[in-house]
């Protein structure tokens, strides 16, 4: 058993042991052991070289992660949150994820940009929100959002193979999550989305910080005998369709579950894809329960009701039927 | 007090003769380029850097081969004096397939993996956190290679600017940062963009050694980087370099000039950098007006034949559109 946070720091520790163009940049990732504490123990171990600590200064340590991985490296650069990563969003969009294309595919950018993400920890708005369906929009980014701890522990060796940028959000309320690690052979896919729940009834589509929610709606609605397929997207970009239609088109009904804004979020994506391809298939219309439409309050009750809860999931999902 | 070389050339025959090339290939593209902008081969934004050709001259030929250079929307100028041959490159403006970017780049995206050439950056400042990374991955590979940053002075008013000196003097990496300072921001005069107007000052805030140079005299141009290089090549810290200079034609094809006076334009194009170097070749006896001829003429070869190759040149199959976008399947 390992927590996810732990999970993490292994990942980076293989990936830092095993190759040595590898290295860790960001706010805080060294003297301090990580905001998040996911680094603690690197700089010791690795050096101030390989575990770099970096000025305040997003947009240029995010740029140099690009120009650093175009210059033969493979960098893991860390923003604090993704609230932070807008002040580094022109580099990751107007650089990283243009450079092949571009160039007429003669430079391409190896990096792992890794963020957290998401609410619950009564971080008022601007440390709380989920932005990951911006990110999801933008061709030649590939974006991850490990829920498990075994996600946590093996997607980073595979997303530092990638030849293009990858990004990797972490939501807040996982890093303490405790789980079985796993192994290599079980959890190196950065490909497809992975059913964590067999059912007949209804199908619940979640990322990140959603799906430990949608698995609890899933257990309470099968007590009234609801069986309930849940679906971990873990790949935001490019969406796994075929796994998400193929569950669909079994259930006849969809619920989709994202801590994004409803206007706009990944959900209105997934939701998009499964009418164009489930249509017939479906027997009510697909469902969401997204974040109100609110910038992320301070207040814990308030804080709570903004959020997708287990008791709006199963309210969808009753609504679905 | 900008750095300007008073007194003979002090260069052998070939070399200032290759410099008087540069130049002269970079003019003729450009005016080239202005015509079949009129025609309508070339489309988009296309910024000229006529006027200017003395900063990439002279600064890129001190540069060694295993450089690298970060460049800006107005990059033609290097990316030919950096040996990108004319051909390919107006081809890219044309947008066709044989181009150095397939015609996904056009004017400002001009990029080539062979001479280390990393744009054509169209988001000003862009190229700075760029330049600086790829500084840092030669620091941490321990090649003693130098990475020359070009921007305009309109950058230094982005944050980026501020950001990319901190960590390039913090983590002293060998980036050449080389501010070409043409007095517009677009159509921004700087004293009415910036409360401090020496630049110089504000990268020695950063406690980088910096120097302003006469950016309409090639070989001060030449000198003062063959200098700076040196320094960054040995491991001391990044250097800063301010070239003042004029661009003679508008911003870009849109730009009707509402925000200079003539008399202005007029003044520095006496200060024209190529018919001011000819002037002192032809004074130290190393160049006459027959080989000037004949170096004009070739020159003009070389742009036909440019004009040639890209009129020849095909169209990217539609089907490849979606090509490059990420590495296909098995793809480095």
């Amino acid at each position: 058993m390992s927590t996810y946070r732990e999970a993490l720091r292994e990942a980076h520790r293989e990936a830092l042991a095993r190759d040595e163009r590898v290295f860790l940049m960001g706010e805080d990732v060294g003297r301090y052991g990580g905001t998040y504490a996911v680094s603690r123990g690197l700089l010791e171990e690795f050096g101030p070289e390989r575990v770099r600590d970096t000025p305040l200064s997003e947009l240029a340590f995010v740029g140099a992660g690009i120009g650093a991985a175009l210059g033969g490296m493979r960098p893991i650069v860390e923003i604090m949150t993704v609230n932070f990563s807008l002040l580094a969003l022109d580099q990751i969009v107007n650089t990283a994820a243009l450079l092949r294309h571009m160039s007429g595919g003669q430079f391409h950018v190896p990096l792992v940009i890794r963020m957290a993400t998401g609410a619950g920890r009564q971080l008022a708005a601007q440390h709380s929100h989920s932005l990951e369906g911006w990110y999801a929009h933008v061709p030649g980014l590939k974006v991850l959002a490990p829920a498990t701890v075994a996600d946590a522990r093996w997607m980073l060796w595979p997303a530092l193979c990638e030849p293009d940028p990858v990004i990797l959000f972490e939501h807040v309320l996982l890093y303490n999550l405790e789980g079985d690690p796993g192994s290599a052979e079980g959890g190196s896919d950065i490909t497809h989305a992975c059913v964590r729940r067999t059912g007949e009834r209804v199908t619940l589509i979640a990322y990140g910080g959603t799906l430990g929610k949608s698995l609890q709606a899933a257990e309470q609605l099968a007590q009234e005998g609801v069986e309930c397929e849940v679906i971990d997207l873990r790949v935001l970009r490019p969406l796994d369709e075929e796994t998400l239609l193929a569950s669909v088109k079994k259930t006849r009904h969809a619920v989709v579950v994202d801590e994004g804004w409803r206007s706009g979020a990944l959900a209105a994506e997934v939701a998009a894809r499964i009418a164009e391809g489930a249509f017939y298939e479906l027997d009510s219309p697909v469902q969401r329960v997204c974040t109100a439409e609110v910038p992320i309050p301070y207040a814990k009750h308030l804080e709570e009701a903004a959020l997708p809860q287990v008791s709006s999931i199963v309210a969808a999902v009753r609504a679905a039927l | 007090m900008a750095r300007a070389h008073f007194g003979p050339v002090p260069y052998a025959k070939p070399f200032a003769l290759e410099l008087v090339r540069h130049m002269l290939r970079i003019r003729r593209f450009e005016e080239r380029c202005a015509e079949l902008y009129g025609t309508g081969h070339i489309r988009g934004f296309l910024h000229l850097y006529i006027g200017e050709e003395a900063v990439a001259t002279g600064a890129l030929t001190a540069l060694g081969p295993e450089d690298a250079l970060v460049g800006t929307y107005r990059e033609h100028g290097h990316a030919l004096v950096r040996g990108i041959a004319p051909g390919v490159l107006m081809a890219e403006m044309f947008g066709q397939r044989e181009g150095c970017c397939r015609g996904r780049g056009g004017s400002m995206h001009i990029f080539d993996a062979r001479t280390r050439f990393y744009g054509g950056n169209a988001i000003v400042g862009g190229g700075l956190p760029l330049g600086v990374g790829l500084a840092l991955a030669d620091r941490m590979r321990s090649l003693a290679r130098v990475t020359a940053c070009f921007f305009g002075e309109g950058a230094v008013a982005e944050g980026v600017f501020h950001e990319s000196l901190n960590l390039a003097a913090l983590w002293r990496l060998p980036v050449l940062f080389c501010c070409e300072n043409n007095l517009y921001a677009m159509g921004t005069a700087l004293a009415r963009s910036e409360s401090e107007t020496d630049l110089c000052a504000k990268a020695r805030s950063f406690r980088i050694p910096a120097e302003r140079v006469d950016g309409m005299d090639v070989v001060a141009v030449h000198e003062a980087t063959k200098a700076a290089v040196a320094e960054v090549r040995a491991g001391r810290g990044p250097r800063f370099l301010e070239f003042q200079t004029y661009r003679f034609r508008a911003h870009s094809m849109f730009d009707p000039e509402l925000y200079r006076a003539k008399a202005e334009v007029e003044e520095w194009k006496e200060r024209g950098p190529i018919h001011t170097f000819t002037a002192r070749l032809k004074d130290q006896g190393l160049l006459c007006e027959d080989e000037f001829l004949t170096l004009e003429r070739e020159v003009q070869h070389e742009i036909d034949a440019a004009v040639a190759f890209a009129r020849a040149g095909t169209n990217e199959p539609v089907e490849e559109l979606t090509r490059d976008v990420r590495a296909a399947e098995g793809q480095a």
